[in-house]
């Protein structure tokens, strides 16, 4: 069993590894990276129905057992049922022009059931999700900007500086420094410019080079067997 | 009208047609003054050496003509001979299906007779055709400039190329001469690519030397991470409040890196809650993420000698869709109110959604994500987060295994590498600027912004 689970998935996942390095100098192997993404690809989808069994599965339990909150697993079960059925079975939609009396010889991207929960159902939820986003960024900004301490001071300030320096409000609150003379460079959507191009990017670069050695350093822990956890056999 | 009005009449026509000839007279000798420029002569096209394939150096003599605006390039696409005579031969079955029945008609020839004439001619037609090349326009350089380096061509291709020279005027030459065919193929190594591959090769090393130092017992130490340090006040302060762990692992499949990293973490996680008895929830937006979180998961449970405690179903599978499973996961800290939640993967616009969602039902949080733009929301909403690398050094930190403590010391050594290189580069800028318009330095300012071109277009630009 240590075979099956140990040595082959560390093997498959260095021969991997490896053709993805090779394939990005060697021209002659770039296809093997492709080849690669590829198989990636095909276990994906067949992980898509796995995905779909689990959803199932657990959700059906949940209204069997008639366990706390079943009732939103039966309102999951029923709109997955019925998006399956609607997509699968291209109700409603158009076939193809040149099989009209083919009914499954349509798509469903322009017309029939499932385009339209597409674009009235799961679009505006969608959407209603997204812009709740604003919301939740006023909270955390009046979290995040009490100046309790020096450094959160500092933070209130820049903020300051950039949300007043990005708005017309800020424009002409430092309107009466001449953008041409020696102080210019204090006016407000100057200095909003400079703490973004200077200090941000500054920072902002830091961490990416953390992150990209963090990652070829993690990734050959990972070719090269070191790293075994993610198989669920590290320790 | 008298004699006299009718005379003034026609020597006014007569005037006026002479005047109208004086003007097409000049119209013609102006054009013939603004005569076409001459063409650009000796062009040769090489195959770029060391490359990745697709890129031709083209390079020519200049036009005779003086003040002229620039060269045009352009180029060819042949058929590879194969495809060329498959393409023809599909052009020429078409056109000839078409001649028969004009042939039949007009010429009054045997049917068998009209079908093999028609091929011929069909065939003659097409030959014709796609013998006559299709120049397009590569795009424009300044007349003092006489190269250009053609990219973005198909490596398996053969290409033709020519120039014109583009007059003051902005009028074309005739062509220039056109080159032998070239097909801009791979070399085995793309030497562009050298820099990066040596730069991948001391950080690799410096990874490898420092794993092989730890296993023969070189001390390693690593500094403490907070976020780190708080897992176990996390899942302790759970199993205290009976409350479950919440556990996401962002949004991205196992291809992603941050998600393998984000397992990794969960499998300490996992081992803790099994330790405590607290229990752990892992709803995932990707099915192959569910199949690998079980895994650990389980191997966790079995470690802590725990594998009675394991159940699979608190590992499920929600939905791919971004906003679905926030819907999902946010409705779901509502109603149960985790006492912690780890955010550990990669996170989009959801981040924020889940830290205060978690923020406002009181659980502690600890994140940690190697996407920048999403870093500041999760320390402003979280109470612990794993800032980039200490994401990624979180498996060697929670395991303390010599070998990985190792390789977080090879990741120094890249870290003093970089260091060096920006160091290098500030000071030859900074010499650059300085010596720009110094008297008698012209020679040290080149030298110093070729240096700076070549550290910043070679070296990081590969």
């Amino acid at each position: 069993m240590q075979v099956l689970t140990r040595s082959i998935p560390l093997l498959i996942t260095g021969l991997a590894g490896l053709v993805m390095i090779l394939s990005a100098f060697f021209p002659y192997t770039s296809d093997w990276g492709k080849i690669a993404g590829n198989f990636f690809n095909i276990i994906a989808a067949f992980a898509f129905v796995l995905g779909g069994g689990n959803l199932l599965k657990i959700h059906l339990k949940k209204v069997s057992d008639q366990s706390e909150g079943w009732g939103y697993s039966g309102v999951i079960l029923v709109c997955f049922i019925t998006t399956l059925v609607v997509g699968l079975g291209k109700l409603g939609a158009y076939p193809n022009p040149d099989f009209p009396n083919v009914r499954l010889s349509g798509e469903t991207q322009s017309s029939g059931g499932f385009w339209w929960a597409y674009e009235y159902v799961f679009k505006p939820l969608t959407a209603t999700m997204f812009s709740m986003l604003a919301f939740y960024v006023a909270s955390a900004a009046f979290r995040a900007f009490r100046a309790k301490n020096f450094e959160a001071i500092l933070l209130l300030g820049t903020a300051f500086i950039i949300l007043l320096g990005r708005t017309f409000a800020g424009v002409l609150v430092t309107g009466f420094i001449s953008p041409d003379g020696p102080l210019g460079g204090l006016r407000l959507e100057e200095l909003s410019v400079y703490v973004m191009q200077v200090f941000n990017t500054a920072g902002n670069r830091a961490i990416m080079i953390g992150i990209s050695l963090g990652i070829a350093s993690t990734s050959l822990k990972i070719l090269l067997g070191i790293d075994r956890s993610f198989l669920g056999s590290g320790d | 009208m008298s004699r006299v009005g009718l005379r003034s009449v026609l020597i006014l026509t007569t005037l006026c047609t002479l005047c109208a000839s004086g003007v097409v007279v000049a119209a013609m000798a102006s054009n013939s003054a603004a005569a076409p420029p001459e063409p650009p002569t000796n062009l040769i096209a090489v195959d770029k050496p060391w490359d990745g394939g697709g890129v031709v150096e083209l390079e020519w003599t200049a036009s005779v003509t003086p003040d002229i605006k620039g060269y045009e390039v352009f180029v060819h696409q042949m058929v590879s001979p194969l495809v060329g005579e498959l393409e023809t031969n599909m052009q020429a079955d078409a056109e000839a299906e078409d001649q028969t029945q004009e042939i039949l008609e007009g010429e009054g020839v045997a049917p068998e007779d009209a079908d093999q004439q028609a091929r011929v001619e069909a065939e003659n037609d097409v030959t014709l055709t796609t013998n006559e090349p299709e120049w397009t326009s590569m795009g424009i350089v300044l007349g003092n400039e006489l190269a250009y380096t053609a990219t973005g061509l198909d490596k398996a291709t053969p290409y033709v190329f020519m120039v014109r020279t583009i007059g003051a005027d902005s009028t074309a030459s005739a062509n220039s001469n056109i080159t032998t065919q070239l097909i801009p193929v791979a070399a085995w190594f793309d030497g562009e690519k050298l820099p990066l591959f040596c730069i991948l090769g001391v950080i690799c090393g410096a990874v490898f030397l420092f794993v092989l130092l730890a296993r023969n017992g070189m001390p390693m130490k690593i500094r403490t991470i907070a976020g780190l340090k708080a897992v176990d006040e996390a899942v302790g302060r759970a199993t205290e409040m009976g409350r479950s762990i919440l556990y996401i692992n962002g949004i991205q499949d196992m291809d992603d890196l941050q998600t393998v990293a984000g397992v990794t973490v969960l499998g300490h996680v996992a081992k803790t809650a099994a330790e405590y008895d607290a229990k752990i929830e892992v709803p995932t937006s990707r099915s192959l993420v569910m199949t690998a979180a079980r895994e650990t998961v389980q191997a966790s449970y079995f470690t802590a000698a725990r594998p009675d405690a394991y159940n699979p179903d608190l590992i499920y599978y929600v939905t791919d869709e971004q906003f679905g499973f926030v819907a999902y996961v946010s409705g779901m800290m509502t109603r149960e109110k985790p006492a912690a939640c780890f955010y550990m993967g990669a996170f989009f616009a959801e981040s924020l959604i889940l830290a205060e969602t978690g923020n406002s039902v009181g659980a502690i949080q600890i994140a940690g994500t190697a996407q920048p733009s999403q870093l500041p929301f999760f320390v402003a909403a979280c109470d612990y987060t794993l800032i980039g690398e200490e994401f990624f050094a979180a498996s060697a930190y929670l395991s303390g295994q010599p070998d990985q403590l190792g390789s977080l010391k090879g990741q120094d050594v890249g870290k003093i590498l970089v260091g060096i290189l920006i160091i290098i580069g500030v000071t030859l800028a900074t010499i650059a600027s300085a010596t720009a318009s110094a008297p008698g330095l012209a020679g040290l300012h080149e030298s110093m912004t070729s240096a700076v071109d070549f550290l910043v277009n070679t070296i990081l630009g590969s």
